[in-house]
């Protein structure tokens, strides 16, 4: 199982190649990517940087460019896909079909990864992006169960790439509209989900609010820590219930079932967190290393570390992790 | 220029089987010249069955309706993909996809079909594409607005028609967790059908007692309802084919003939207040404007509506 990991500038890239990743996916900064932020991602210039360093060192780079253009922008996606191209890119992780088209058209033998953004979570759909621009690798939206996984991969013309840890989105990837109807702007059009130009915190008596576009997603009591006001994780009321009614703030950890997605065949393990720092990179590329490496030698032996499960606890959103989708309890 | 045709889009929430039934028998005499059919939400929601929609639709297309079947939205289970290849199989109606999966079976098939809202058509080549695949109608992403709208009317190819979701709670995302059974502290696999008790989905609030979200099962929907009616003439002239009502679970039909009302050329101000009295919750339209979509633009832009 190749490890990838994310890297929102240099100094990223150079923690995931040198704690060991397999591969590492970066974007250009501007609205192509979905980790369109201030201050992340990458120039041309650090790009070809980025090449060099992993390449060098035998890793590959993937660009991903998993965004969906509308007709006034479609020509910074051409863009984005030409430089990727011209400075020997690995792979293009791609979403929109009018991109996958392009793509395949301007650049036949470029290897292209279907992004999660594509929201593809069955062997018909794999089928339509590989018959008709392709794809020889798709990343699987985190609405599955390992069992679905296992019965997509039977199924699937081209390898099979899941998510591993970080960040969990509850929505299937690609078809999740709550950041534009709150902000007018979304991961499919803009790149970001619950963007930061958008979020106030607001000191109260007795606490914090945290508000996306003036809507209130969670109020903290004093002592209790403020998080990021990403919509599908805050308090809200639904009949006389007040709680986190869509998911916790909690990220996603498969450590403990790492042997079993090796037995259904999953070819790559992605870490989310392009958005997160260089640090974040390390720890998280060093642990999951570790255990891939421990679980190839011995499936049937392995156990996660105690140590690896607290190093990865420590990054992780409100300190918690959870299974997602892949464990059947949790849906 | 064409005067718009009127559909109604599939039923999104967990209605009780002879509701539905009656429902389709009224919509028999309505307006609306389309009508979309099928479970696009869960498969564990079987009170009205593939046997059932056929013969629906059976009847409906006998009072002169054009009928598609609407597939499932988010494919899990292997049992779905079964499912889905029968519906893409029948040789009765055209197909509506709510996932690249039944484009692609529908396209491999050799059979003409429809795309629905969620899936995600947001430029021209995508358009020609899918037109070469045997796309006929496209029903525009609620995330986009007339100024995206109008550069891929000026990029759809000949034949194709467009289709705007006009009026309904927007749906915005789609999960493997049901919300509804998670508000009832239930796991999906034993939600015990309590979506039928919500049949224009659950109310989802801030804590500040604002209606935000409307938990549909596995499906998050706006709780303010998007509606279209003032940016009618806009739309007519940027030569959209269809509009979408989505059912609610009370008063549709009268939306229906509201809407029939302002494509003939009535005023628009009066039939907007008495749609605005038919809703649930509320209206937003801030999609259509470029804006957030639960933002509401009252004000009618266009000439013809210029009362001053």
């Amino acid at each position: 199982m190749e490890l990838v990991s994310p890297a929102g500038n240099l100094p990223s890239l150079k923690a995931a190649v040198d704690n060991g990743a397999d591969a590492v996916y970066v974007g250009f900064k501007d609205d192509t990517n979905a980790r369109h932020f201030a201050g992340l991602n990458f120039t041309e210039r650090t790009f070809e940087k980025a090449i060099r360093y992993a390449q060098d060192k035998g890793r590959k780079v993937f660009v991903a460019i998993n965004t969906f253009p509308q007709p006034d922008g479609f020509q910074r996606w051409k863009t984005a896909v030409n430089q990727a191209a011209d400075h020997g890119v690995n792979a293009l992780i791609l979403a929109d079909m009018g991109v996958l088209d392009y793509a395949s058209e301007r650049w036949p033998d470029l290897r292209l990864h279907l992004s999660v953004q594509a929201s593809v979570t069955s062997a018909d759909g794999i089928r339509f992006y590989h018959e008709n621009f392709g794809i020889r690798r798709v990343v699987l939206p985190r609405v599955l169960s390992v069992s679905q996984v296992a019965h997509v991969i039977t199924q699937s013309p081209v390898p099979v790439e899941v998510f591993g840890f970080g960040s969990l989105c509850v929505m299937v990837e690609g078809r999740c509209l709550l950041s534009s109807y709150a902000t007018g702007r979304s991961p499919n059009t803009y790149g970001a989900c619950s963007p930061a130009s958008h979020v106030r915190w607001e000191e109260t008596v007795g606490g914090t609010n945290t508000r996306l576009n003036d809507v209130l997603i969670d109020h903290y009591g004093d002592g209790e820590k403020a998080g990021y006001p990403t919509l599908c994780k805050g308090r809200f009321q639904v009949g006389e219930n007040t709680f986190y009614a869509l998911e916790e703030p909690t990220s996603l950890n498969t450590l403990s079932i790492l042997p079993k997605l090796k037995q259904i065949g999953v070819s790559a393990i992605k870490v989310e967190g392009r958005q997160r720092s260089p640090a974040y990179v390390a720890q998280v590329t060093a642990v999951m290393r570790a255990a891939i490496d421990q679980c190839m030698q011995d499936p049937d032996g392995y156990l996660p570390k105690d140590q690896w499960m607290q190093k990865l606890a420590e990054v992780s959103e409100g300190s918690q992790t959870t299974l997602g989708a892949y464990h059947r309890p949790w849906q | 220029m064409n005067t718009m045709k009127l559909s109604l889009g599939p039923i999104q929430y967990f209605w009780e089987r002879q509701r539905v039934l009656e429902f389709y028998q009224q919509a028999a005499d309505s307006a609306a010249e389309i009508i979309y059919l099928g479970e696009v939400i869960c498969s564990k929601r079987r009170l009205v069955k593939l046997e059932d929609w056929l013969a629906i639709g059976t009847e409906l297309r006998q009072s002169g309706k054009e009928v598609i079947l609407s597939s499932l939205t988010l494919l899990e289970a292997a049992t779905e993909t079964s499912s889905l290849k029968k519906l893409c199989s029948n040789d009765e109606f055209m197909v509506e996809a709510n996932d690249i999966s039944a484009v692609q079976l529908l396209s491999a098939a050799g059979k003409h079909f429809v795309t629905g809202p969620s899936v995600n058509i947001y430029n021209g080549r995508s358009l020609q594409l899918l037109a070469r695949k045997g796309l006929k109608r496209w029903v525009l992403p609620v995330e986009l607005g007339l100024e995206t709208l109008k550069d891929l009317q000026d990029l759809r190819p000949e034949g194709l028609e467009t289709e705007v979701y006009a009026l309904g709670r927007l749906p915005l995302a789609y999960s493997a967790r049901c919300y509804t059974a998670r508000s009832h502290n239930l796991p999906k696999d034993d939600c015990q059908f309590k979506c039928i008790d919500y049949p224009d989905g659950r109310l989802l609030k801030t804590r500040e007692d604002q209606a935000f979200l409307v938990l549909n099962g596995i499906q998050t929907q706006s709780a303010l309802t998007h509606q279209v009616l003032e940016q009618l003439p806009e739309l007519q002239a940027l030569g959209v084919d269809v509009l979408r009502i989505s059912p609610q679970y009370s008063g549709t039909l009268k939306l229906v003939e509201i809407f029939d009302a302002a494509r003939k050329g009535n005023e628009l101000k009066p039939l907007n207040e008495k749609l605005l009295g038919l809703l649930p919750l509320g209206a937003c339209n801030g999609y259509l404007v470029e804006q957030a979509g639960m933002d509401y633009q009252a004000e009618v832009s266009h000439d013809t509506q210029k009362v001053v």
